[in-house]
């Protein structure tokens, strides 16, 4: 049986830097306190042999690799950081009905947050005021579903709090573009935010705000936005 | 214990995702009530059981709700470890697997297919889904390879998160999509080894039934 040290050996990490779904995994492995080798995927120019024979269906990162053996799909890789290293503080909790909650919710965050920012930057005059609005309407949704708690999953940063925390990052860019206010449009999940930041793992990880808003200039050129 | 508590699914017929929870409540001999919802007029119950996204399957469970097709499938299988395991109860690597297939699924066929039948026939748009759909066939079918089952030598997660669409191949076919025979025959003997097990045959809808309701749809829902 592998040593911990010898588990945590195996371990690499096909990323892009500006990645919130990248950044879910670096978060996650820096809490379980897992060593593994970062790898800057060039997305923009080729991506890897190593990254295309890796995840040769969707050709994505992040793509994480142990022992040689890919795991594709930031959520996957989540749950599975969580299974193969039981030893780690883990990112679920243990009843099932709790589990698919934060599931759920982590789903949540996935379906609506990235395409809907998208959208904010994307779109202009009608479409991009839908955006807007969504993207208030999903924000108040999940402060609601924070409620008075510090963190989603209770006591402890948990695995909805993983998967949101990076795009904390993106709400200076959804506020530019969205023309609203974070903090006063949901103030609990602004706090919430705040509160991230000040985990060693999100403060390492997240790429400061005004990086974002600038990369999203690089985005609307590549898709020919105004 | 609370595995014993009542159970209820909130479902629609035809939907596949509703499908997949039926499939893995039979595998795992679970008795539940079955409740059909009308989705042009949506139930109390389902409102308050999903307010987020007001969609079905929803499984209640001991007055708790749990929304999301393969997030009570899993349930299903933590709640009640058999018989019948859905996911390889001491394997991480193979666990991570099947989840990506089974999001494969909903990512890539389920966008397909909606495109197949909502779409305008002759549209670039409608052709591109065409394209996509045989796409997204011929990865499932390499991905099944020689087994018998995604799941390996067990009927496991995939399978149950896949075999329900198997009754759309029909539709598929109808719709320009390709003859499964053709495109994808490891699948359609899969589908028929699946079919073989009850859990699946009492579940999945008649291919005909179904793409009388895809015409329904494509009716009321589609592009003009």
């Amino acid at each position: 049986m592998a040593t911990v040290e010898e588990e945590k050996a195996g371990m690499v990490l096909l990323d892009f830097w500006v990645s919130p779904f990248g950044q879910r995994c670096r978060i996650a492995l820096a809490e379980k306190g897992l060593q593994y080798e970062y790898r800057e995927e060039d997305l923009v120019n080729s991506k890897s042999e190593l990254l295309l024979r890796s995840n040769p269906v969707h050709k994505k990162i992040p793509v994480l690799l142990h022992h040689g053996r890919p795991v594709c799909e930031s959520l996957v890789i989540l749950d599975y950081l969580d299974e193969a290293f039981p030893d780690t503080p883990q990112l679920l909790p243990a009843p099932a009905y709790a589990r698919a909650r934060a599931r759920f919710w982590a789903d949540y965050v996935d379906k609506k947050v990235y395409e809907c920012g998208s959208r904010l930057w994307k779109l202009k005059g009608e479409l991009q005021a839908q955006a807007r609005a969504e993207m208030v309407e999903i924000l108040g949704t999940l402060e609601a579903e924070l409620g008075e708690k510090d963190w989603f999953g209770g006591d402890s940063f948990g695995l909805v709090d993983v998967a949101l925390a990076p795009f904390t990052a993106w709400f200076y860019s959804y506020e530019k573009y969205g023309e609203f206010s974070v903090d006063k449009v949901c103030p609990t999940l602004a706090a919430w935010a705040r509160r991230c930041g000040e985990r060693d793992s999100v403060a390492k990880h997240l790429t400061p705000p005004e990086k974002v808003y600038a990369f999203i200039d690089v985005l609307k050129k590549k898709y020919g936005v105004e | 214990m609370a595995a014993t508590e009542e159970v209820t699914l909130l479902d629609l017929w035809a939907s596949p995702f509703g499908q997949r929870c039926r499939i893995a409540l039979a595998e795992k001999k679970v008795e539940y009530e079955y409740i059909e919802q009308n989705l042009a007029d949506k139930s109390e119950l389902l409102l308050r059981s999903n307010p987020v996204h007001k969609k079905i399957p929803v499984l209640l469970h001991a007055g708790r709700s749990i929304c999301e097709s393969l997030l009570i499938v899993e349930y299903i299988d933590e709640t009640w470890p058999s018989p019948s395991p859905l996911l390889p109860a001491d394997d991480p690597y193979a666990r991570a697997r099947a989840r990506f297939w089974a999001r494969y699924v909903d990512d890539k066929l389920f966008d397909c297919q909606t495109r197949l039948w909502k779409l305008k026939s002759g549209e670039p748009a409608h052709e591109q889904a065409k394209e996509d759909l045989v796409q997204a066939l011929t990865t499932l079918e390499a991905e099944l390879g020689d087994r018998d089952y995604f799941g390996g030598e067990a009927f496991g997660f995939v399978d149950v998160a896949l075999v329900p669409f198997t009754a759309w191949f029909h539709t598929y076919e109808k719709f320009g999509g390709g003859v499964a025979e053709e495109l994808c025959p490891r699948l359609v003997a899969w589908a028929h080894r699946c079919k073989e097990r009850n859990s699946v045959a009492m579940a999945i809808a008649d291919p005909h039934k179904l793409y009388d309701f895809v015409l329904y749809l494509k009716q009321k829902f589609g592009a003009k």
